[in-house]
């Protein structure tokens, strides 16, 4: 197990190194100087100015020099500091992570809660009606745009029937609760992000449970379980779940990068304060370093995220690990 | 042919020939203003009614089915070219090419991918062909991985054994013959593609580095509905569920084209 944890450890590394090609290409091949805002909204800015502000930045430098520059800090987490407001981005991102990874895990588990058992259901009895419409339920929910879905639950359970709080993470009196009502309070704030970002999320598990399941119930050990008289719910939730629910954990680690990219959108809308809303503004404000920092970030969070999702994977079923 | 497969190729179909038909069945110039009937609810004259211009969002809506599908369409042709022919490089050649191209691949895909749309589209002008080229550029990794394990498979088939034999080039036999037969899963995720990049254009443009008004695109259509939204709700609900209903309808082709690949 260890050697395998190393070995992909190490094959982090080319991962890791074209994740910082792409970022710094992505910001540097476009046209336009990131000093280009600060001087642009400012007549007053002189020919040398410019100049000075893009030695300061190091933009005078070849791409290279500047790339590998930028590269060794990376390496010490240096990921330089925030245009607009001078703070350091790592310090900016660090804030804003808990939040939007907090939402992406609840959002998770209620897709798993939801969608697990849906998928289930729908293959043992594939074909019928109520497969048909799980079908078009998840798909309606993977169909909805989320900024619209917001924006229609905000009007609707928010203003009109006033349940829940619309923006925000927290109340403006928040630092008077007692520590139930925080979490309450938080709860209550978070319910329908969570609930918009789950919905969406929902067909891809349960339509890959659904297909595993079909799969898993046509298998031998299944066919033996039924010959030896076991009862249907056995059979389902003994014998056939557990292996159909091994792969989902891959599944899991593939749907981060959705997840965490579609924050932007409820981000902004509900206005929480997470990376995606943060993401939003640097790249309105053209806050280079921030964009980059983001952008490395999410991808690493990303090959984390899949790694762990392997680890676990290889931990339950040990033939992965004797692959390769 | 299920009926998941006729249900979202009704959809499809209709939502096509309503934007082909556009100019023909659109009762107003979908730019013309007109500032005595600002923002007047769905009526006889303007059945969908019409937004803060006074412009007949019915029209509107069918220019604006015309930007989104297009941009839906091209964008996935661009995907797919790219797919394609880095898919079937790395399948067909294998070694050091597949090793390149697949470990792009998996960089790639570790971004999340709005981000990465996000921050291009934002650097450079928010234009509808910078939309679909950027839309395209960052959704291809799926289908190079199908094409490139069909592929993979296929060139071991004794007929391309025998293209070898009577001396075909590989260019020939790639494009010729193995493609052609890899095509099947990949028609599936060209079909979701689809309705990924419509989710993607109407996403952007709503939040205003999309489609750029006056052009109407869904996306953008929604965000003027989201200013109003307290006081005119035709703005917000028929865009939305013109959205809605035709990822709906990408996906459902989509999955019914699967399951029937399945079967056979």
């Amino acid at each position: 197990m260890i050697k395998y944890i190393l070995r992909r450890l190490i094959g982090l590394v080319p991962l890791l190194l074209g994740i910082s090609i792409i970022t710094f290409a992505v910001i540097h091949l476009a046209p336009g100087k990131p000093t280009d805002l600060e001087a642009q909204f400012n007549p007053k800015v002189s020919l040398e100015a410019r100049e000075r502000l893009n030695h300061i930045y190091g933009l005078d430098k070849p791409l290279h020099i500047q790339y590998i520059d930028w590269l060794k800090r990376l390496s010490r987490f240096d990921f330089g500091i925030s245009f607009t407001d001078s703070r350091p981005v790592i310090a900016k991102i660090a804030e804003r992570i808990p939040i939007t990874l907090g939402i992406n895990l609840a959002s998770i588990i209620l897709i798993l809660l939801i969608g697990i058992p849906i998928g289930v259901s729908s293959a043992v009895k594939e074909k019928s009606f109520y497969d048909r419409s799980m079908t078009v339920f998840v798909f309606a929910g993977f169909a909805i745009p989320t900024f619209w879905l917001s924006l229609i639950l905000m009007d609707i359970v928010g203003v009109r029937w006033g349940l829940l709080p619309v923006s925000g993470i927290k109340s403006l009196d928040f630092d008077k609760f007692t520590s139930v009502e925080k979490i309450i309070d938080i709860v209550r704030h978070l319910a329908l992000p969570v609930f918009v970002s789950a919905f969406g999320g929902l067909a891809g598990i349960s339509r890959y449970m659904r297909s595993n399941m079909v799969h898993v119930l046509k298998q031998d050990y299944i066919r033996t379980a039924r010959a030896k008289g076991l009862s249907e719910r056995d059979i389902v939730y003994k014998h056939a779940l557990k292996n159909a629910l091994l792969p989902v954990v891959t599944i899991l680690g593939l749907s981060i990068p959705g997840l965490i990219g579609g924050s932007v959108i409820f981000e902004s809308i509900f206005s929480i304060p997470g990376m995606g809303r943060l993401f939003y503004e640097s790249v309105m404000s053209r806050d280079y370093p921030v964009i980059m920092g983001v952008l490395v970030i999410g991808a690493g969070l990303t090959l984390l995220g899949n790694l762990l999702a392997d680890i676990s994977y290889a931990a339950v079923d040990p033939r992965i690990k004797l692959e390769n | 042919m299920n009926k998941l497969m006729v249900f979202g190729a009704g959809i499809v179909i209709f939502f096509a020939i309503a934007a082909i038909l556009a100019p023909v069945v659109t009762p107003y110039d979908p730019g013309k203003i007109d500032i005595d009937n600002i923002l007047t609810a769905p009526s006889r004259e303007h059945i969908l009614g019409t937004d803060s211009l006074g412009r007949d969002l019915f029209s509107r809506m069918l220019y604006g089915a015309r930007v989104s599908l297009l941009v839906g369409l091209i964008a996935v042709g661009i995907s797919a070219i790219i797919g394609v022919s880095l898919g079937a490089i790395a399948g067909y050649y294998g070694g050091f090419a597949d090793v390149l191209i697949m470990r792009f691949v998996d960089i790639m895909l570790c971004f999340p991918t709005f981000f990465l749309i996000l921050a291009v589209i934002a650097l450079l002008e928010p234009s509808i062909v910078n939309i679909m080229i950027i839309i395209g550029a960052t959704s291809w990794m799926g289908v190079a991985r199908l094409i490139r394990a069909e592929i993979l498979s296929l060139k071991e088939r004794d007929f391309i054994y025998a293209e070898h034999a009577i001396g075909a080039g590989d260019f020939r036999i790639i494009t010729r013959h193995l493609i052609p037969n890899a095509m099947a899963p990949v028609l599936v995720s060209i079909t979701l593609g689809v309705a990924a990049a419509i989710l993607v254009e109407s996403s952007l443009s709503f939040l205003g580095i999309g489609v750029q008004p006056p052009m109407p695109s869904w996306g953008n259509i929604l965000s003027e509905g989201k200013s109003v939204m307290g006081a005119a709700w035709w703005m917000m609900l028929f865009p939305g569920t013109a959205i809605f209903i035709t990822v709906l309808g990408y996906n459902l082709l989509g999955e019914g084209i699967r399951e029937k690949l399945l079967k056979s």
